[in-house]
């Protein structure tokens, strides 16, 4: 199901005046950054859950300090998501809908964190710096 | 050696409930199969052809005796009392089943152990050298920085779902005994001219359907920053290295197709970008996880002198004890190709003798070794003949280290799935020709072979001396007979030197090029590798096909 509102990549950069855009594994996720102040929806494809180059394009956009909602759309299943809120998604579009208590209890899973990643987590060695 | 904090062991705990979890999800058809084999794969679970293939991780190859004695009960109770030793210096269990997995899990993570990211398309488990700590020419211990990358990499966010597996390797040495020149990421600890200690950094060696030596993009990256470096070269691989065929997708083609050039550009370009986000750990993380490798206490009046009247003994020390750094001490392989035997495996009767060995003598820790052997990296040399000993009678005493029968040697059509040949038997016929002349072999000098049952090359065949070859041709197996490769620092990819053979005359080649290269060489220092390199291929060619 597409959504009218949500441009292209190719649309984007034409000049479309979207608040939203869809980007594809292969996009290139800096090719956003001059636009970034136009945009409050970013929406990320997995076509196959296997592919992981979404999640490099969701943290190149949060480092480039994007605000905006990052959706993940597609092929997401829920032992992907731990990752992907960690790499900057705070939206998910899955193509099959996901039990809401195994999400639950798959996003509460860790206690701890060993990377600085693109959400707020404090790595490991942050914690102990302090302890 | 590094030992867990509570985050670490939090981090197993969740880790090995999330696993439970998937696995129960799955027997409920919740998730396809489809789903969750790579769910599996990252917990270090294959399905081979007889069973499910259990691939625990040892970080570096460092472990204790007490995690050694872990996987000798593993063996014991889960599988049929043998483990098997492998060239990424981890260890596998060959028959496990599924519905005891969770509790073999909990058994692991007891001892601070686990099977994370052994398999599946992510960072594997990190190798190093198997005398970190003790050998005498390193500029310093490299564990502690690969500790550093096992934490970085576990449970990435961003290269979870890589297009392909990713390993990495870190030395401190000139002298590579962790072969990092076929890594998908080499690390070399050095010092630059200020004294400082950094990482030269290979990438992209790897060996498989298209071996390639790695190159170096960097001649050196401060310490305080290799993380944030690997991540920029990690990021760069993840975003372009190819999806659309498996058998292209590690990080050698992509440096192959952009070209050295363009790939460190690339690197050095996100690197920049990354700077600001200061991912890289601090100077107290360094300093926390160093002084967790700490030098033993060593004895300074340790005796340096062997009493080697022992003909038997002298010849397992001349052959199997390597030079330490601390004076009176020396560092021990345990050698897990004995007359017979498979390349690499130990029974868990020996698992606990070698537990209670490094107990008693070595300070408590094990290495496993990337040929498929064991060490004991601070034995004083006092204690080498009791030491010797015990290990003679339990089977642990062949004085082969780096000679013709210290075969690598991957399972083969025997366990794999993969395989189209044998390799195990070959390995084994190929040594009965020589192990029972240790004078023989001695003579033969350092020589490698290493024998892959298929084109996956995980018997590391480009990287032998003598490499081996299992192919399928029209249904039979047969082997290639590949020369002149080595793993070390002076890597080279081995050459195919002409048609392949069945099982004995691949056997009889063997033979029949190491009586040619007694014959040739410029005498016993002139190694089998140095003696076709000075050669060429012809004159070894001559001898094998008459």
């Amino acid at each position: 199901m597409s959504d009218p509102q949500i441009a292209t990549l190719a649309e984007l950069l034409a000049g479309a005046n979207s608040s939203a855009v869809r980007i594809e594994p292969g996009d290139d996720a800096r090719a956003l950054l001059p636009h970034l102040g136009q945009l409050t929806l970013v929406e990320v494809t997995f076509p196959k859950f296997r592919d992981g180059r979404g999640y490099s394009s969701a943290r190149i956009l949060r480092e480039a300090g994007f605000t905006g909602t990052l959706r993940a759309a597609g092929d997401v299943l829920v032992d992907q998501l731990g990752f992907m809120v960690r790499a900057g998604f705070d939206d998910f579009a899955p193509d099959v809908p996901l039990d809401p208590a195994v999400v639950e209890r798959t996003l509460a899973r860790y206690p701890f964190v060993y990377q600085k990643a693109a959400d707020a987590r404090a790595p490991a060695w942050a914690l102990r710096e302090g302890a | 050696m590094y030992r867990y904090d509570k985050i670490d062991q939090a981090i197993v705990d969740a880790r090995v409930a999330e696993f439970k979890d998937q696995v129960a999800r799955r027997l409920n058809n919740e998730i396809t199969e489809d789903q969750f084999k790579p769910l599996r794969l990252m917990n270090g679970l294959y399905l081979q052809l007889h069973a499910y293939m259990l691939r625990v991780a040892i970080p570096y190859g460092t472990l204790s005796g007490t995690q050694m004695r872990m996987l000798a009960h593993i063996a014991r109770k889960y599988d049929r009392d043998y483990g098997h030793f492998t060239t990424r210096q981890n260890i596998q269990y060959n028959w496990i089943k599924l519905e005891q997995f969770s509790d073999l899990l909990d058994d692991l993570s007891k001892v601070e152990m686990h099977a994370f990211q052994t398999s599946g398309n992510c960072i594997r488990n990190i190798s190093s050298d198997q005398f970190a700590g003790a050998a005498a020419d390193e500029v310093a211990d490299p564990r502690p920085y690969a500790e550093l990358l096992r934490q970085w990499s576990t449970l990435h966010p961003e290269f979870s779902f890589l297009p392909r597996k990713f390993k990495i390797a870190v030395i401190a040495s000139e002298a590579d005994r962790a072969a990092i020149q076929l890594h998908d990421i080499g690390l070399q600890l050095r010092k630059n001219d200020a004294g400082d200690l950094g990482f030269r950094v290979w990438v992209g060696g790897g060996m498989g359907r298209t071996p390639v030596l790695a190159k170096v993009i960097r001649e050196f990256i401060p310490v305080s920053q290799f993380l944030s470096y690997s991540e920029a070269i990690l990021r760069v691989y993840n975003r372009y290295g190819r999806r659309d065929n498996i058998y292209k997708a590690r990080i050698k083609i992509l440096v192959n197709e952009l070209g050295i050039e363009e790939f460190t550009r690339q690197v050095e370009d996100e690197w920049a970008l990354l700077q600001p986000l200061a991912l890289d750990a601090p100077q107290s993380e360094y300093d926390r996880i160093i002084a967790q490798f700490p030098d033993p206490a060593f004895d300074p009046a340790a005796p340096d002198s062997i009493d080697v009247s022992n003909p038997e003994f002298g010849a397992w020390v001349d052959q199997n004890t390597h030079f330490h750094k601390q004076r009176g001490y020396a560092s021990v392989t345990i050698s897990l190709k004995p007359p017979g035997g498979i390349p690499g495996d130990a029974s868990s009767a020996q698992m606990d003798i070698i537990a209670d060995l490094a107990e008693r003598y070595a300070h408590d820790e094990i290495r496993v070794t990337h040929s498929q052997n064991l060490v004991l990296a601070h034995v004083r040399k006092v204690d080498l003949h009791a030491l010797w000993t015990v290990l003679r009678a339990a089977g642990l005493a062949t004085a082969n280290l780096d000679l013709v029968t210290d075969i690598i040697a991957c399972p083969g059509m025997d366990y794999c799935t993969l395989a189209n040949a044998r390799s195990i038997p070959i390995a084994q016929k190929i040594a009965a020709k020589f192990e029972n002349d240790g004078a023989a072999q001695r003579d033969i000098g350092e020589l490698k072979i290493k024998i892959s049952g298929c084109i996956n090359g995980c018997g590391h065949h480009h990287a032998g001396h003598i490499g081996i070859l299992g192919v399928d041709k029209k249904g039979e197996e047969a082997y290639q007979l590949l020369l002149g490769g080595s793993g070390a620092e002076d890597a080279s990819l081995a050459k195919i030197l002409g048609p392949g053979f069945d099982e004995n005359g691949i056997v009889d080649a063997v033979d029949r090029l190491i009586g040619f290269y007694k014959s040739a060489r410029t005498g016993p220092d002139e190694r089998f590798l140095d003696a076709y390199r000075r050669l060429g291929p012809a004159p070894f060619k001559d001898a094998v096909y008459v």
